[in-house]
């Protein structure tokens, strides 16, 4: 049993990671590690960085190719992709917001971790509308760039 | 009389919720304020009032429980008829509501308004979810002309409170929220209407089937003002996608105003923009639970806690994720040991549960809140079923009693066929693929269309749909049905 099953909370261990190098450039997180009959990440990526064996298969992103154009994050359903970029002593990250009241740019929000708990503040720097679900992109500070993954207005 | 303090949801993430034209009403002699749209339970929960009726022997206050028409716990008497189930009742202006003594008089003379009238049909298609509209979409447009009922005021089935985005591939719309895929839905069933293939009849159950020579033969009851009508329809086929009702759990309280399905809760929020409450206590770990918990939290509500008995989280993990993230824990191999409060919930003693399943003595914890929502699962609805008399299996990888039925939805009895739920608790993209499925072989039963490849198509898709872990369960209550169907053969 692996114990994300129990808690609903994925370490950094249960994911695929990028390269420095190509977090510097800024690459989609895809937080789906089930199999779970779903694919729209894959039909969404304008390069084709995403790929699975099937559609029960869990998706894997090829950093390489990944441009972190951030249009996947908005129509996955499991609001499960995260694009991080890091830049020096910052990290960008974007992510999927479906509250209210939504996150202006310029506003200062709390940072949350996949549990839910205050790590930090993010500045938003860019949101964008996809359908409802809001691609919102806050600056935080870089050693957290892994673990902020939710944000409160 | 027990009130609380619930509201009406005016800002949502995903949902428009436009202030609507206020209707008065009369309930217990006083006067009330709903909303058009509301049915008369919702307009009652926004009033604060959660307790409808009195049990029958103990007088113990009761609330809803399923708000979708499926329990009877919320008969009251509208405009001097009783036992009208409010849930599904929609709210007109100057009603007059009333709590009913014990078992209602049948009042014979207000009962029927209008004589009998005879419909008949190629097809007749039971229940507008997911399943039956896509039945009924395939099968009119074979050009087999096609009666669509529904008991609820609007269509759709559990699909118009689903707010969520969903999964599969392209055929299955993923990445499209429940509520569009339901005003899609329902945009092509207006053009097949306007063109005269398809009758729509909302506000009416199908009550029961009856004798009839070389055709089937359903009673239908449609409501207007509170008043009935009977409907004395035949058709040559018939679709059963009647859905699936809400389980509930044994414990201490469950019959506490405040202790509610999940379906109800979601139908009270996402459809008629009331606050079921102010702080809930789910209860099941499964997607229902987990994506009605989200959705709490996107009507500004608290969600206290998520216990699930099984030592791990039945739903996807990203639906777990999404949770966690907003800071609401889940509690695996815990349980509700009872709900306590005065005429209403006040909160809940949770406990850990022990490798056999068995509550851990001392780790009882008082959980205080205003409402237990139950996604403890669903039974598939086939009390119709039965009465028409096919063959029926206990199939616990499919909720219960269901119908057999062979690859093309075809139950035992010729002419009679099943889709989503009913068949097999499922999903709603499954339930879409059964319904098509079903409504292009009873066009084909029919003779309206001979090509079978399409067929074939639908069955690749539901197939692969179920390939992975999480369809296990289906996977398995299908090849059991399967198994039964060729053992009748033989
Ligand atoms: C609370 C809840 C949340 C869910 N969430 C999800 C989800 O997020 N994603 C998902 O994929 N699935 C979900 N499900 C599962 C859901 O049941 C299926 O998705 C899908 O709605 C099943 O479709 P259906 O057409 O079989 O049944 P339904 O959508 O339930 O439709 C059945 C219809 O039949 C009508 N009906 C029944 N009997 C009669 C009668 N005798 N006469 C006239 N009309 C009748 C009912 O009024 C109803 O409208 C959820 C279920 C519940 C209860
Ligand atoms: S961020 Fe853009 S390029 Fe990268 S995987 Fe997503 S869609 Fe593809
Ligand atoms: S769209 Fe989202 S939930 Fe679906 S497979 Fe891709 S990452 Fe997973
Ligand atoms: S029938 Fe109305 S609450 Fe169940």
């Amino acid at each position: 049993m692996c114990e994300y099953e129990k808690t609903g909370v994925l370490s950094i261990t249960d994911l695929q990671l990028p390269t420095g190098k190509q977090l510097e450039k800024g690459v989609a997180i895809l937080e789906c590690v089930e199999e779970i009959p779903c694919n729209p990440c894959v039909e969404s990526c304008p390069v084709h960085a995403i790929s699975m064996k099937d559609i029960n298969a869990p998706p894997v992103n090829d950093f390489e190719r990944c441009i972190g154009c951030t249009k996947c994050i908005g129509i996955c359903p499991g609001l499960a992709i995260f694009v991080v970029k890091v830049k020096g002593e910052k990290a960008r990250v974007t992510l999927p917001y479906e509250f209210v009241p939504a996150p202006k740019v310029g506003n200062v929000v709390k940072a949350l971790d996949r549990i839910g708990v205050v790590r930090g503040e993010g500045l938003v720097t860019k949101v964008v509308k996809q359908g409802k679900t809001l691609v919102v992109t806050i600056e935080i500070d870089g050693k957290y760039a892994m673990d902020i993954r939710n944000i409160r207005v | 009389m027990v009130r609380g303090r619930c509201v009406r949801i005016r800002t949502h993430p995903i949902i428009d919720f436009p202030k609507r034209k206020q209707l008065s009403f009369c309930f217990q002699k006083k006067r009330l304020v709903g909303e058009e749209g509301d049915t008369i339970a919702s307009a009652l929960h926004a009033a604060g009032i959660r307790t409808l009726t009195t049990s029958l022997k103990y007088d113990n206050p009761r609330g809803f429980f399923c708000g979708i028409g499926k329990c009877s716990s919320c008969l009251m008497r509208v405009n001097g008829i009783p036992n009208v189930r409010i849930c599904i009742a929609p709210l007109k202006e100057g009603i007059c509501v009333e709590m009913q003594d014990k078992l209602a008089r049948l009042p014979v003379a207000e009962f029927f308004g209008e004589p009998t009238k005879t419909l008949d049909f190629d097809v007749l298609v039971v229940g507008a979810g997911p399943a039956g509209l896509c039945a009924a979409l395939e099968s009119a447009s074979r050009n087999a002309p096609v009666l669509l009922v529904d008991e609820n005021q609007c269509l759709g089935g559990q699909l118009v409170k689903q707010t969520h985005k969903f999964f599969g591939s392209r055929e299955e719309r993923a990445g499209t929220r429940g509520i569009d895929i339901a005003k899609d839905l329902e945009c092509e069933l207006h053009r097949l209407q306007r063109e005269g293939k398809i009758q729509v009849m909302t506000d009416a159950t199908v009550i029961g089937y009856y004798e009839s020579k070389n055709r089937h033969r359903f009673g239908v009851v449609k409501r207007c003002e509170y008043k009935s009508r009977l409907y004395d329809v035949r058709c040559k086929a018939v679709i059963l996608a009647c859905g699936a009702m809400e389980n509930m759990l044994l414990f201490p309280g469950n019959d506490l105003p405040g202790v509610y399905g999940a379906g109800a809760v979601q139908t009270l929020m996402n459809v008629y923009g009331v606050k079921p409450g102010d702080r809930v206590l789910m209860v099941g770990a499964g997607n229902v639970g987990l994506i009605v918990s989200y959705q709490l939290l996107q009507a500004g509500i608290m969600v206290d806690r998520v216990v699930e008995a099984a030592p791990v989280i039945g739903g996807y993990h990203v639906h777990a994720a999404k949770l966690r993230r907003c800071g609401v824990p889940i509690f695996t191999s815990h349980s509700i040991k009872e709900v306590y409060g005065d005429e209403k919930v006040e909160g809940a003693i949770v406990v850990k549960l022990d490798e056999q399943w068995k509550p851990v003595k001392g780790s009882e914890e008082d959980v205080p809140c205003d409402t237990i929502c139950l996604a403890v699962g669903l039974t598939p609805s086939t009390r119709l079923l039965s009465q028409i008399g096919v063959d029926l299996e206990f199939i616990p990888e499919a909720g219960g009693y269901v119908a057999l039925h062979d690859e093309s939805m075809q139950t035992s009895v010729r002419g009679v066929y099943v889709a989503g739920d009913a068949s097999g608790i499922e999903e709603a993209s499954t339930a879409m693929i059964e319904g098509k499925i079903a409504g292009l072989a009873a066009a084909m039963q029919l003779g309206r269309i001979r090509k079978k490849n399409l067929l074939v198509q639908y069955q690749n898709q539901l197939s692969q749909l179920r390939a992975g872990p999480f369809g296990e369960k289906p996977r398995i209550a299908k090849e059991k049905i399967a198994k039964h169907v060729e053992i009748g053969h033989v």
